[in-house]
């Protein structure tokens, strides 16, 4: 990681990895779409919608894992003042809540031919949405702070204020709605997904999450990168100033 | 322990002297709570079953409009430099002004729920249990107000931004707080148990959140 503070030493490496990762990447996608929507068989009960599945799955587990990402580098930002951390944590936050709207999406229109509803307020939906709600506040808290540095603290602050909140939230969610109507939709324990649907959804996770580094390394790059043209502004403003 | 006492007295002075605070939330929760049933008609069955939620929804909003206020002046004045370079430490600066929040802000709110239940037609046995929640729950809405005031000092529409970054985290505060008041209304479950687990998140904001409010006022002062 010691390494990696260096941003001229993190752009060299991102532009050497980043043509391989977006290969890889586009492989799996490629063989994991194929054998979702081709190879693996219809369920018995739910028939072609369960394909949704293979998409909604993996970007949900993704949206998650972008709130991780954040809280971990927000720690980066308030604890060791990582110069990357709060380029990390900010180029995250647009890229985990496109996942979680993706989720969002994919999950009610698996809903309507399930449940005969776009939307219900299950426990886990009203959580991802809550959490979703967590990922716009990130978001227009970096863009009302015009100063980069106040904005990395805060957000760095108001990330880790929401991690802590997330499992309480969930939590909570969970006995509202008990509390309110008993589980008639998820049945307790589920059934056990077939090898044939588990295997093309293992590698559209793994597609999944190498798309999200991909795209975190771009928007990473280009985040540096955009620093940089702004100093270069400023200097040359001040300077024309002197003139 | 004086100049921490000093302080939280200057903080209810100034926001009784400022005049305005209290009776615009007090004036908000009524209007909100008014305009409800012109929303969802005047059936009475529905509105006692609904009572709770609507009156713990109106008591959020309303705490919230005076939530930027908690740094705001101090800010703008410079007291807040002051007070960070001071002989208290931030976190009890950040503590001691969410305190009087609560009682300049919760504790009438907190108040005002009994008169507003009856425009709802939330039973009368209910009324002690609406009070005692709301008691207990509006520490956890002030302290964590503090925590997006801080987040939002000086900002043009911190207002707006504040609601938009504090109202997700209210969603614990929320369920328990309808989860105790209906469970007294309507039954059967008891409400001791989501009255206790409301404590419990009170007690947790007052500990954790002016640390983290100390840490985003030191990032907007520096």
């Amino acid at each position: 990681m010691l390494s990696l503070a260096n941003p001229t030493r993190f752009l060299g490496i991102a532009d050497r990895v980043i043509p391989w990762l977006a290969a890889l990447t586009f492989l799996l996608l490629g063989a994991g779409l194929y054998l979702a929507f081709f190879v693996a068989p219809p369920d018995y009960q739910q028939g072609e919608t369960v394909k949704i599945m293979f998409v909604h799955v993996p970007a949900a587990w993704l949206g998650m894992f972008g709130y991780t990402l954040i809280a971990i580098a927000s720690l980066g930002t308030l604890i060791w003042r990582h110069p990357l951390a709060d380029v990390a944590a900010k180029t995250a936050a647009p890229i985990g809540a496109t996942f979680t709207f993706v989720a969002l999406v994919t999950g009610s229109l698996w809903g309507k031919p399930m449940w005969g509803t776009y939307w219900v307020w299950d426990a886990r939906l009203t959580s991802m949405l809550m959490l979703f709600l967590l990922y716009l506040g990130l978001i227009a808290l970096w863009q009302a702070i015009e100063e980069p540095g106040r904005a990395g603290r805060a957000a760095a602050i108001l990330a880790l204020v929401g991690f802590i909140n997330v499992p309480i939230i969930h939590f909570s969610v969970n006995w509202w709605n008990t509390l309110h109507q008993p589980a008639s939709i998820f049945r307790a324990g589920g059934p056990t997904i077939d090898s044939s649907l588990l295997t093309p959804l293992f590698i559209m996770a793994l597609g999944f999450t190498l798309l999200f580094v991909l795209l975190h390394l771009i928007a990473m790059r280009a985040e540096i990168l955009r620093r940089r043209v702004h100093v270069l502004r400023q200097v040359h403003v001040e300077r024309a100033a002197m003139a | 322990m004086k100049s921490a006492w000093a302080l939280f007295c200057r903080d209810l002075v100034l926001t009784w002297r400022e005049g305005g605070a209290i009776g615009t939330a007090l004036g908000f929760y009524l209007v909100v709570v008014a305009i409800t049933p012109l929303g969802l008609g005047p059936d009475l069955n529905l509105l006692s079953r609904i009572a709770p939620g609507v009156l713990w929804v109106a008591l959020l909003l309303a705490s919230l409009l005076s939530a930027d206020r908690i740094f705001h002046n101090d800010y703008e004045d410079g007291t807040l430099d002051v007070l960070a370079m001071g002989p208290l430490p931030l976190p009890l600066v950040a503590a001691l002004k969410s305190l009087a929040h609560w009682v300049m802000t919760g504790v009438p709110l907190a108040l005002l729920a009994p008169l507003l239940g009856l425009l709802l037609n939330l039973p009368i046995e209910a009324f002690p249990l609406l009070m005692l929640t709301m008691l207990a729950g509006t520490p956890a809405v002030s302290f964590v107000a503090a925590i997006g005031a801080s987040l939002t000092l000086g900002l043009r529409r911190g207002g707006v931004l504040l609601a938009l970054l504090v109202l997700p985290l209210y969603v614990p505060v929320l369920i328990f707080g309808v989860a105790a008041v209906s469970a007294a209304s309507v039954g059967p479950a008891s409400p001791w148990p989501p009255f206790l687990i409301l404590c419990a998140l009170s007690l947790a904001s007052i500990g954790l959140a002016p640390i983290a409010a100390a840490a985003a006022l030191r990032a907007a002062l520096r």
